[in-house]
């Protein structure tokens, strides 16, 4: 007898520990937003909108840029949201060509989204910007009496040799777009001969970004042994030293765009709540605070960027563009040529 | 007993045949499928993932049969410790210990990876194992050292048959996870080590390759069905029944060459120590020296507000969903290892297929459950697909099987006799489980509890598709920090990985604690 008490005393210990046991959200208006992991965002800020409006916005992420552009297309016949965010310039392409996306032309975009667009179809909307630049760890580059590198055609030069990490393009996102800026600024074939000759000078491709920067790249908490590294142009904001000033820049001059947009969901069951999410997300309290929460910069003009950002991760002026249509035609190509030229 | 059968293999159906079938057959739509199962490249794939599978296997058997000697046979203070602490690996993200394998061996390849798949399964063996052993009577053992045969002689020819049920079952399900292992595998071998997972997962994820995927999946499948068939046939009549006894009857203080094992098992829990303790160094480096910091700003949302949930709350995120997952499972796997071994007397066919058909989630890609569920499950009420109930749900079809695999061969090894005898004294069904198959078999009932709730806590694939950014858990905000700039953050993710040591390690010392009767309390 005691134990079956002491089972039951178990049982309902347990069932206080269960989600079942958490009350379910209350109900009213709710628009679903389906995202990938990086989306982050301040709750006070879904609080005041939901304030403002009467609509609660419930996130869904759903894996990185890829894998959400690919659950959109295989649910486009009944999809799993409302309005999403995070396809990037690597993937809108595909999303526009199979239709997950419908029009909505929010007023917001006019006041500089609008610059990033894909096409004039109104379909997706840039909500930021996150430049994939080479960046550098400045003292180690110092201390080897080396400049820092200004271009892609430094990396091959001898004198950089063995100082250089990147990322495999087929498993990660800023390795894709580190070689999508090779092919926009050499062109095809071009592109191939210089990965030959970064390759010739000691290239080391790691699997991905976790890797390349917080265990290979010396200018990290990691204290890895190379000091340059594929990453991102806000990576630097979040290396500056207890001075004030940054240990690591970013090589403005290797940086590929990468836009992240933003859609209503064709077939979305709440449209006229979506189009307020979307405005939403341009709007100015949410673009603020795009860099501190994920590391990208706000497509919105004339919002104030972090005073960390302003000194060590300035918004790249030229960086390599490629058209959306021709990252989509491509890529699988682009991939395989990479894979025969730059094996480890 | 129909009824019983439907409902572990009415979850299956729902949640595993059929999303899977939908996203192969809509790869089949598209066509070529054939080319790619004609490609020599695809076979490279088939031959590596089975060998490397095979290979890590091996590792965790050989590493970890001394750690269940320890564990079942010998009366040593710490030995709670080392059982829960040997399930650490088990929930850490594979990510996390990926990097650590990377650092401890830098130019690592397939050697790297056989290392960091046995790592995270050495448990398996241990646990599985020792549920049985520590119920095996060692009077036969005794009396064949009596008898004058030798140690090695004793083990061959006395323990090591006993054992052969548990052992199977270990073997079959590290075999799978290892066939499945995704994060160690794109991690440590790159380019120049492919495995028809990390193969499905690019072509599914990043490419939307639903043919080349669907031709990988379905050789997946078939690779582990053979693995499967294979095993089953291996123990086929070898799980006999015997006297089992309680633990506190069969455990004692190790004597003369009994050391050597037990020195041998020390050496393991010290290497499984290694890349853990990595981890916990990397959480309080910064810089200049050493610091709290990244412990600080984990109790806090963190730096300038990154986190959405302090760590605190991640871990009872944690331990919620864990403990849904683990009540649905062990409903699951109970029941059907109950219809198992009741079936077993007579059709012995029916059950090897059905034993066979349960173990099948742990050996198909996640990526082709979770992008069938996708497909499917909108045509269930209340539109599953998006819903925080379908991560225990994900969960419990990983967990499950462990469930079975673990009680099976103990509840098959209780002589049958005894629930005859029960019965024909009077006693209900349900009296006769209650007084004869819990009492006999409570410890592994208890493992397996531990069990599912380590693999629930460290489940990273579904829950970081489906959970709600407020309800994230730790090892979803273990991936998000790790994944950013900054030595805070980096701090941050080492911090969130020793508490969810600290969170496994306190759940499972409580659930070993509790005595479930265990033989010695009549």
């Amino acid at each position: 007898m005691r134990r079956i008490v002491s089972l039951v005393a178990v049982a309902l210990a347990i069932s206080g520990c269960s989600v079942g046991g958490s009350g379910e959200q209350p109900g009213g208006r709710s628009v679903v937003l389906v995202t990938h992991d990086s989306f982050e965002v301040d709750p006070a800020l879904l609080e005041r909108f939901r304030a403002d409006t009467g609509v609660r916005i419930d996130v869904r992420k759903s894996g990185d840029a890829g894998a959400l552009t690919n659950q959109l297309v295989l649910t486009k016949a009944n999809p799993i949201g409302d309005v999403a965010f995070g396809v990037d310039t690597t993937f809108a392409s595909r999303a526009l060509d199979e239709g997950v996306f419908a029009e909505y032309r929010s007023p917001e975009a006019a006041k500089g989204p609008q610059r990033y667009a894909v096409d004039d179809t109104g379909r997706v909307t840039a909500v930021d910007v996150g430049d994939v630049c080479v960046n550098v760890d400045t003292a180690a580059l110092a201390a080897r009496n080396l400049p820092v590198p200004a271009a892609y055609e430094d990396l091959a030069d001898p004198r950089y040799k063995d100082l250089l990490v990147v990322e495999d393009p087929a498993t990660s996102s800023p390795g894709l777009a580190f070689v999508l800026g090779t092919v926009a600024r050499f062109g095809e074939p071009g592109w191939v001969g210089y990965w030959e000759r970064l390759k010739a000078n000691g290239v080391k491709v790691v699997s991905g970004w976790e890797e390349a920067y917080t265990q290979e790249f010396s200018g990290s908490s990691g204290k890895g042994p190379r000091p340059i590294v594929v990453s991102y142009a806000s990576s630097p904001s979040a290396e500056v030293g207890a001075d004030g000033l940054p240990r690591t820049a970013a090589v403005l001059g290797t940086c590929f765009r990468q836009v992240e947009y933003a859609g209503v969901l064709a077939g979305a069951k709440n449209p006229d709540d979506a189009r307020k999410v979307l405005d939403f997300l341009l709007s100015e309290p949410f673009q603020a605070q795009v860099p501190d929460k994920m590391y990208v910069y706000p497509a919105r003009e004339g919002v104030a960027l972090p005073e960390a950002w302003r000194k060590a991760a300035p918004l790249p002026e030229n960086p390599a563009v490629l058209p959306a249509g021709d990252i989509q035609a491509n890529r699988e190509r682009w991939v395989e040529q990479w894979r025969a030229a730059v094996p480890r | 007993m129909i009824l019983a059968a439907a409902l572990p293999l009415g979850f299956l159906a729902v949640f595993f045949v059929w999303p899977v079938a939908a996203i192969i057959r809509l790869g089949f739509t598209g066509g070529g499928v054939g080319a790619v199962l004609a490609d020599a490249d695809t076979w490279d794939l088939v031959v590596f993932t089975l060998g490397q599978a095979a290979a890590s296997t091996l590792v965790a058997l050989v590493a970890g049969l001394p750690v269940a000697f320890l564990l079942a046979r010998c009366a040593l203070p710490g030995t709670g410790f080392v059982r829960a602490a040997i399930l650490v690996p088990f929930v850490l993200p594979t990510v996390v210990v990926g990097l650590a394998f990377r650092s401890l061996l830098p130019d690592g390849g397939v050697a790297a990876i056989v290392l960091a798949n046995a790592f995270f399964n050495v448990a398996v063996v241990a646990r599985t194992v020792a549920g049985l052993w520590s119920h095996v009577d060692r009077r036969a053992e005794d009396a064949a050292r009596a008898l004058g045969a030798s140690r090695l002689r004793t083990f061959t020819s006395i323990t090591l048959p006993a054992l052969t049920p548990a052992i199977g079952s270990a073997a079959a399900v590290v075999f799978l996870f290892c066939a499945t292992s995704f994060g160690v595998v794109l991690l440590l071998g790159g380019a120049r080590h492919r495995t028809l997972e990390t193969e499905i997962y690019l072509r599914t994820v990043e490419l939307l390759d639903l043919p080349g995927a669907a031709a990988l999946s379905l050789l997946q499948l078939a690779a582990v069905v053979a693995a499967l068939v294979a095993g089953a046939v291996a123990r086929r009549r070898r799980e006999t029944s015997m006297r089992l006894r309680g633990r506190a009857e069969t455990a004692r203080r190790p004597v003369g060459g009994e050391w050597a094992v037990v020195a041998v098992a020390y050496a393991v829990v010290a290497l499984l120590l290694v890349p853990i303790g990595s981890l916990v160094l990397r959480s309080l480096s910064t810089k200049d020296g050493w610091g709290l910091d990244g412990y600080r700003a984990l109790a806090g949302t963190g730096y300038r507000g990154s986190l959405q949930v302090s760590g605190v709350d991640a871990a009872i995120n944690s331990v919620r969903v864990a403990t849904d997952a683990t009540l649905l499972a062990l409903l699951l796997g109970v029941v059907a290892s109950v219809v198992l071994v009741t079936l077993g007397r007579a059709r012995s066919r029916l059950v090897e297929a059905m034993d066979t058909a349960l173990m099948l989630p742990l050996g198909v890609s996640a990526v082709t459950v979770g992008f069938g569920y996708l497909i499917t499950l909108d045509a269930l009420p209340g539109d599953l697909r998006t819903s925080a109930a379908l991560v225990p749900l994900a969960q419990a079809l990983v967990v499950t099987p462990l469930v079975i695999r673990m009680v099976l061969p103990v509840l098959r090894s209780i002589d049958d006799r005894l629930r005859q005898a029960a019965a024909t004294l009077g006693a209900s069904p349900w009296r006769v489980w209650r007084e004869v198959d819990i009492p006999l078999a409570g410890r592994s009932f208890l493992a397996a509890t531990a069990f599912a709730y380590v693999v629930a806590l460290g489940e990273f694939g579904a829950t970081s598709f489906l959970v709600r950014p407020d309800t994230a858990t730790l090892p979803v905000v273990i991936g998000r920090l790790v994944s950013r700039p900054g030595e805070l953050n980096n701090q941050m993710a080492y911090a969130a990985c020793t508490l969810l040591m600290l969170v496994t390690v306190a759940i499972v010392m409580l659930v070993d604690c509790l005595r479930v009767g265990s033989v010695g309390e009549f």
